[in-house]
């Protein structure tokens, strides 16, 4: 599938049309959907209706910007004004939106076309997408694996070429996550930058919003246009040569997949061998990011979801409903020593990026795992699926620094690997700026 | 409260909410706030550490 920024030439060379990409999205989508479950909602009458719309705007002399005629979907957890927003529960049976979420309102003002609504792990609360009222979505590289999670119905369609980019949403790595897992980019942008009303929370201290895209450049465009910005441009890459590259070893990189520490210091040596200086620095409370996390995490989650937990607890998926009402246990004064224990995390995150321009770490430390198991083996250790998927993300939603996911080619299994790149908190733009250098040196674009 | 007295509350009142399933999971909770509370993010009033 062509990427934004291609499709946007030949659009504007009348070479294609918005309805040409939008057929071919919907018939792809009617092909691989019933094997990925990666749609909850297809919006087809709506993408041809605003296809045609973009088409005639555009022959008419009005040109909304890069994602004009573009598209996209979007994770079940946006509101989309007269659509049922699922959050792939049951809970929300009956829901149907009555405005556009802000992020959304902003892709309609771009002139993104919806395809449709995506699969999830229900409520955005898991790594693997395995717990939704609608099935599991399937990873495109392999379906008897998860598409990682939570935004894994959306990482699945752009693999898939279902849309040429989608919308996730990222607590604890959500966008990360299913970006690595299925070969693709995810950007969660500073917390905050991208409005988070007519979003379905999970947490309203760490909830973010972004892109999942084929390409960086890509996710810049889709950036902008979720932050109101529809016309920006693609901001210029740094030079490699002389970029300041920091890896966090201790801890982030303990417990690795032998193929995914293949990769990823693969990624480094090409990175220093273009002239990027690469240096490991270290985050000092890095291993307690995950009681930092879990404590904040669950406590957030079990204050949005205490009503329907009393009211209709049947109407969860069992795996999540439990962890839902695990979080009610939580102490207040252990929710006040994560809320202090976050703070620490971000002056130290501050401090390693003070003398680098990025910190450079894997993002998922597995590959992609087969969907059905609670467990995987690293090295001589077994650790659970879900504590390890998380690992490498929750420290930057905790810390609220924006961070990048890369591909980073293939594990022997023919699985994607991903990079993240963190940047300097409030600097997205910069982030972005690093990745767009680093892209070609550490991606390799995985073909389904 | 100490982090024992508090897991037995807590599963207690999980089998008495017919969620006995819960065990586990607050044990591993537990295990998690041992190493939140061993970081020492808040200072204790009997904390040398200067303010």
């Amino acid at each position: 599938m062509m990427t934004i920024e291609e499709f946007g030439r030949r659009l504007r060379a009348r070479e294609i049309t918005s309805e040409q990409i939008t057929e071919a999205c919907l018939r792809q989508i009617e092909a691989d959907n019933p094997r990925l479950n990666a749609f909850i909602t297809v919006m087809a009458d709506d993408a041809r209706r605003r296809a045609r719309q973009a088409d005639q705007e555009l022959a008419a002399g009005r040109d909304r910007g890069p994602l004009h005629g573009v598209p996209l979907s979007i994770k079940d957890l946006f509101d989309i004004r007269g659509l049922p927003t699922t959050a792939a529960s049951h809970v929300r049976d009956g829901h149907i939106a009555d405005r556009d979420a802000p992020a959304i309102a902003h892709l309609i003002q771009a002139g993104a076309v919806f395809v449709g609504k995506t699969n999830l792990h229900e409520f955005a609360f898991g790594t693997t997408n395995e717990d939704s009222a609608f099935g599991p979505a399937r990873n495109p590289h392999d379906p008897a694996r998860s598409p990682g999670g939570s935004s894994g119905g959306s990482a699945a369609s752009v693999a898939a070429g279902m849309a040429l980019a989608t919308i996730g949403t990222d607590t604890g790595g959500s966008i990360r996550i299913p970006a690595a897992a299925c070969g693709i980019v995810g950007l969660k942008p500073t917390l905050g930058d991208v409005p988070t009303g007519g979003v379905v929370p999970l947490s309203h201290t760490m909830d973010h919003v972004g892109p999942l895209t084929q390409t960086v450049a890509d996710a810049a465009l889709v950036y902008h246009a979720l932050l109101g910005d529809p016309h920006a441009p693609i901001p210029a890459p740094m030079r490699v040569a002389g970029l300041r590259l920091a890896v966090p070893r201790a801890y982030f990189c303990d417990l690795l997949d032998d193929d995914v520490r293949a990769r990823f210091e693969g990624a480094l040596e090409r990175l220093q061998s273009a002239g990027a200086h690469v240096a490991d620095v270290d985050i000092h409370h890095a291993a307690d990011i995950m009681p930092i996390y879990l404590h904040l995490q669950l406590a957030d989650a079990a204050a949005c979801h205490a009503a329907t937990l009393d009211e209709m607890p049947e109407r969860y998926t069992p795996p999540v409903r439990l962890r839902l009402e695990m979080g009610r246990y939580v102490l207040a004064e252990d929710y006040v020593r994560a809320l202090a224990g976050r703070e620490v995390l971000k002056r130290e995150v501050d401090a390693a990026l003070a003398q680098h321009d990025a910190l450079v770490l894997p993002t998922l430390p597995i590959p992609a795992p087969l969907l059905g198991t609670s467990t995987v083996r690293i090295g001589s250790s077994t650790q659970p699926v879900r504590t390890v998927m998380l690992r490498l993300t929750q420290g930057f939603n905790v810390s609220g620094h924006p961070a990048i996911s890369l591909p980073a080619g293939l594990t022997a299994g023919r699985l994607p690997v991903g990079v993240q790149l963190v940047g300097c908190r409030g600097q997205t733009d910069g982030l972005l700026r690093i990745a767009l250098a680093c892209e070609a040196l550490i991606s390799f674009k995985s073909q389904v | 409260m100490t982090i024992e007295s508090w897991l037995s509350a807590a599963i207690a009142d999980a089998e008495a909410r017919g969620l006995p399933e819960l065990k586990p999971l607050l044990e591993a909770l537990a295990k998690a706030t041992i190493a939140l509370r061993a970081a020492n993010f808040i200072q204790s009033p009997a904390d040398s550490r200067q303010s």
